[in-house]
């Protein structure tokens, strides 16, 4: 086997999400209506600002996917964060105590999540369906059903999109987007706990008999997501300027959409973080470009849903190929 | 000559995959009332001869005909429609349901779509009672039956098809001695009743007790073919391995030493007496019994996989307790898994993460890990054990059974274990494969390592033991040298749990 090879294969498998993405980039800049102003670098701009959230949620959800679980919390748990944010504001604690008050939220939810899908052996789908409901519930009692003003910080300088040192070109928010993509692509593929991920996945019986601590690895996956999740309800905050307990509803769906157009395998082993980006992106700007078109809101929901299940379903062919 | 009409009748069937030509001209006959072997490697292409036969694969050129007609299954629902039916290797039965519903399963006898369950009984009793299996329920759910009752309840779905072929893929892979012989009495009355059987398997013993007629497979072409009576197993081996194989079990002189491990009153929640049991080094301590009769679950114990609720386990002198496999590991414990698909190996990773994943330490630094450094030495041991591969990068399902198992093997060997449990290491490989696999056992051996092996077939255990150790009903009843067991009292020691003690057989 020659490196080169190697190297050409992990492309391939990121080919068909870019491939998707160069397309809905092609079909939107050749309408006539919109073709002035859709691959504007300001248009561009807003659309990955937008998209910073599902973009974090989605690098965690990637590594839950590859270890065949799903987390359906992932946006409840980002409303918490949210809310205690703003929450933790008001108390009068400094932004960047706030803050970390949000991402530890996180991944104290995350962390149960991967406790109790390991103690109680109870499948990802139910623990989290569970977790989604107690999540958004936490967080509308804790904002007393309503939203929670919060004076403006330096918190809500992250998701601007004139970021202040004139240097840094786009949102701080994007940057971290960029540098911890970066970050959980090694880790997912060059290190041995990402390699004890996939072999979770993959067969997650092999991997206990290979000596690997499964449930270990399965608790600090959640848990991982789980921080991605506080760290978008930060941004969440950021943007809203308030800490909302509605924000994101049903959100998750999205982000596992993305995972998985990305080429995750909701039974296991395989999804990557370039994957999974190109995914997020694909549907954002579906939802952009449908909407600069001034096409109803129901149109890109049925253009969506079909996405996935294209994609999924031509996934499933190169596979049968192979 | 009796009922020996022309069944089914193949002629130069060809089929490839890519630019590999899998079935080269083959041809082949099936006569009522006959059994007929098909034999080879794996690999060698009696898979997909069967998936022709039963229309999941369409083969490139050839014609097959049924009952003098023109056969040409477009998919193996009509395979099953035309009379033929194929009972797999891996059972295909719908655990949730009842056997009734398994067995009716596409065919209910139904009026207006509601289903008239009192037909349905009646006529699944009347063929598990021509079955001899009266005693199992129709209405009893197949998750809850023994894996011989399983094989009686697919073989009941192809009859109550009326089905005049069936092909049986490997059907004794996962059935005891007993249900072993119940299967091959249902075999003498299918043929007793005109149909015929087409058999496949690697235990050229049981070929031998069932069949009457053999082709033999190699590299995609006949290699030989005739009655099974007037061919012995030796001629058997030769036709498939397509060489003279000079010995089965190939003996790697070696000298047991020192007690390396020794595990005292072991018992696991899953065992239901603890076990007691030494093994000492360059020693190939072999153990027999029925399946079911504990000793998986012995060896499970033993590697940590299950919860070890007593006993004590010394190896080289420091004493553990088996908690996790990651500890047994450290330790230098191996583990070979009877289940290399579901288990023993992650089927969609590449051989290269399979073959190393149980000991990453030499490519990791910093916990960053080198592929290129671990596809390395994967590809020595690629060389080593022989396996057939494309690449270290291949993933693993695409290998044949005997290099599957041979990758489950280096596995163990790569992370340097010390004392190698093996649950039937040969298990549904090529008689070439096993061969090898002895060696590399003997070659252990030789190297002061310790290998503990289960084992259902008695030739290989007396074959390659230096000790043999029998189970019975979860109990360890027997440990003597293997040169003081027979194949009739290793058998007998399983089945009754006695042994021939008192006979002063005892040395």
């Amino acid at each position: 086997m020659k490196p080169k090879n190697f190297i050409w294969k992990r492309l391939t498998t990121s080919l068909g999400p870019f491939i998707g993405l160069i397309l809905v980039l092609a079909i939107f800049s050749l309408m006539p209506e919109i073709s002035d102003r859709f691959l504007r670098l300001a248009n561009i701009k807003s659309v990955v600002t937008q998209s910073v959230m599902v973009a974090l949620c989605a690098l965690g959800m990637t590594f839950i996917i590859v270890t065949g679980g799903i987390d359906l919390s992932a946006a409840s748990n980002l409303a918490l964060s949210c809310v205690l944010v703003a929450f933790s504001i008001n108390l009068g604690l400094p932004p960047w105590l706030a803050a970390m008050a949000g991402l530890a939220t996180g991944g104290l939810v995350g962390f149960f999540n991967g406790f109790l899908i390991t103690r109680l052996k109870v499948v990802p789908f139910i623990v989290t369906l569970g977790m989604m409901g107690m999540a958004r519930g936490a967080a509308k009692w804790v904002a007393k059903n309503q939203k929670i003003d919060a004076p403006l910080t330096w918190l809500n300088e992250l998701m601007t999109r004139n970021p202040r040192p004139g240097w840094l070109l786009v949102s701080p928010g994007i940057w971290l987007v960029i540098i911890l993509s970066v970050l959980m692509a090694i880790l997912l593929r060059k290190t041995v706990f990402g390699r004890q991920v996939q072999a979770v996945g993959s067969n997650e019986l092999t991997a206990r008999l290979c000596g690997i601590r499964t449930d270990r690895t399965k608790v600090i996956v959640y848990t991982l997501s789980g921080l991605f999740c506080g760290l978008a309800g930060i941004m969440e905050f950021s943007r809203l300027t308030v800490g909302d307990p509605t924000v994101a509803t049903g959100l998750e769906l999205d982000i596992i959409a993305a995972v998985v157009i990305g080429g995750g395998s909701l039974s296991g082993g395989e999804g990557s973080i370039l994957g999974t980006l190109i995914g997020v992106f694909i549907m954002s700007f579906l939802r952009n470009g449908c909407t600069m078109m001034g096409w109803p809101n129901y149109f890109q929901e049925i253009i969506i849903g079909a996405i996935i299940i294209v994609a999924v379903t031509l996934d499933r062919l190169r596979h049968s190929q192979n | 000559m009796t009922g020996k009409n022309q069944l089914l009748e193949l002629s130069s069937i060809s089929k490839r995959f890519g630019h590999n030509l899998v079935l080269n001209n083959i041809d082949f006959d099936l006569r009522e009332g006959e059994v007929e072997a098909i034999l080879g490697e794996n690999g060698a292409g009696k898979s997909t001869l069967i998936k022709i036969l039963s229309g999941a694969y369409q083969p490139d050129g050839g014609v097959m005909k049924l009952a003098g007609e023109a056969y040409c299954p477009s998919s193996p629902v009509d395979g099953l429609h035309q009379g033929l039916a194929v009972i797999y290797q891996e059972l295909n039965l719908a655990p949730h349901l009842t056997v009734e519903e398994n067995i009716m399963l596409g065919q209910e006898v139904n009026r207006y779509g509601l289903v008239n369950k009192k037909k349905n009984l009646e006529k699944i009793r009347e063929v598990l009672k021509f079955l001899h299996h009266p005693e199992i329920s129709p209405e009893v759910r197949v998750s809850q039956l023994s894996a011989g009752a399983r094989q009686v309840v697919e073989i009941a779905r192809a009859l109550v098809r009326q089905s005049r072929i069936l092909i049986m893929d490997e059907p004794t892979s996962s059935l005891s001695g007993e249900d072993t012989s119940y299967l091959f009495e249902i075999i003498k009355k299918l043929k007793s009743q005109g149909a015929a059987v087409i058999y496949v398997s690697h235990f050229l013993e049981e070929v031998r007790q069932v069949a009457d007629r053999f082709v033999v497979l190699r590299d995609g072409q006949v290699a030989g073919r005739g009655k099974i009576s007037e061919t012995s197993i030796d001629q058997l081996i030769e036709m498939i391995i397509g060489q003279r194989l000079n010995e089965l079990y190939p003996r790697v002189p070696h000298q047991p030493g020192q007690t390396i491990l020794e595990c005292t009153g072991l018992k696991s929640r899953k065992m239901t007496q603890p076990v007691s049991l030494e093994v000492r080094e360059g020693e190939i301590l072999g153990i027999a019994g029925l399946v079911g009769a504990g000793r998986t679950e012995f060896l499970r114990a033993l590697f940590g996989l299950d919860r070890v609720e007593g006993g004590l386990v010394v190896l080289k002198g420091q004493s553990f307790r088996p908690v996790h496999p990651e500890l047994s590991i450290k330790w230098g414990l191996g583990f070979l898994s009877e289940d290399r698909q579901s288990e023993g190996l992650a089927l969609r990773m590449s051989l290269t993460d399979n073959l190393t994943l149980s000991y990453l330490q030499p490519y990791r630094s910093h916990g960053f890990i080198s592929g290129r450094k671990q596809r390395q030495a994967a590809a020595g041991w690629v060389e080593r054990l022989s396996i057939r591969a494309q690449s270290p990068a291949e993933k693993v399902w695409i290998l044949s059974g005997g290099n599957q198992q041979k990758v489950a093997l280096a596995r163990l060997l790569h992370q340097e274990a010390a004392v190698f449990l093996m649950d039937e290491p040969t298990r549904g490989i090529d008689v070439k494969s096993k061969s090898q696999i002895y060696e590399i056992m003997g070659r252990l051996a030789a190297e002061k390592k310790a290998v503990i092996f289960v084992s259902s077939y008695l030739p290989e255990l007396l074959g390659v033991s230096d000790r043999l150790a029998v189970f019975h009903r979860g109990q360890l009843i027997a440990v003597r040298p293997a040169v003081d067991w027979t194949e009739t009292s290793l058998m007998k020691a399983a089945v009754t749990g006695k042994t021939d003690e008192d006979n002063g057989k005892e040395g």
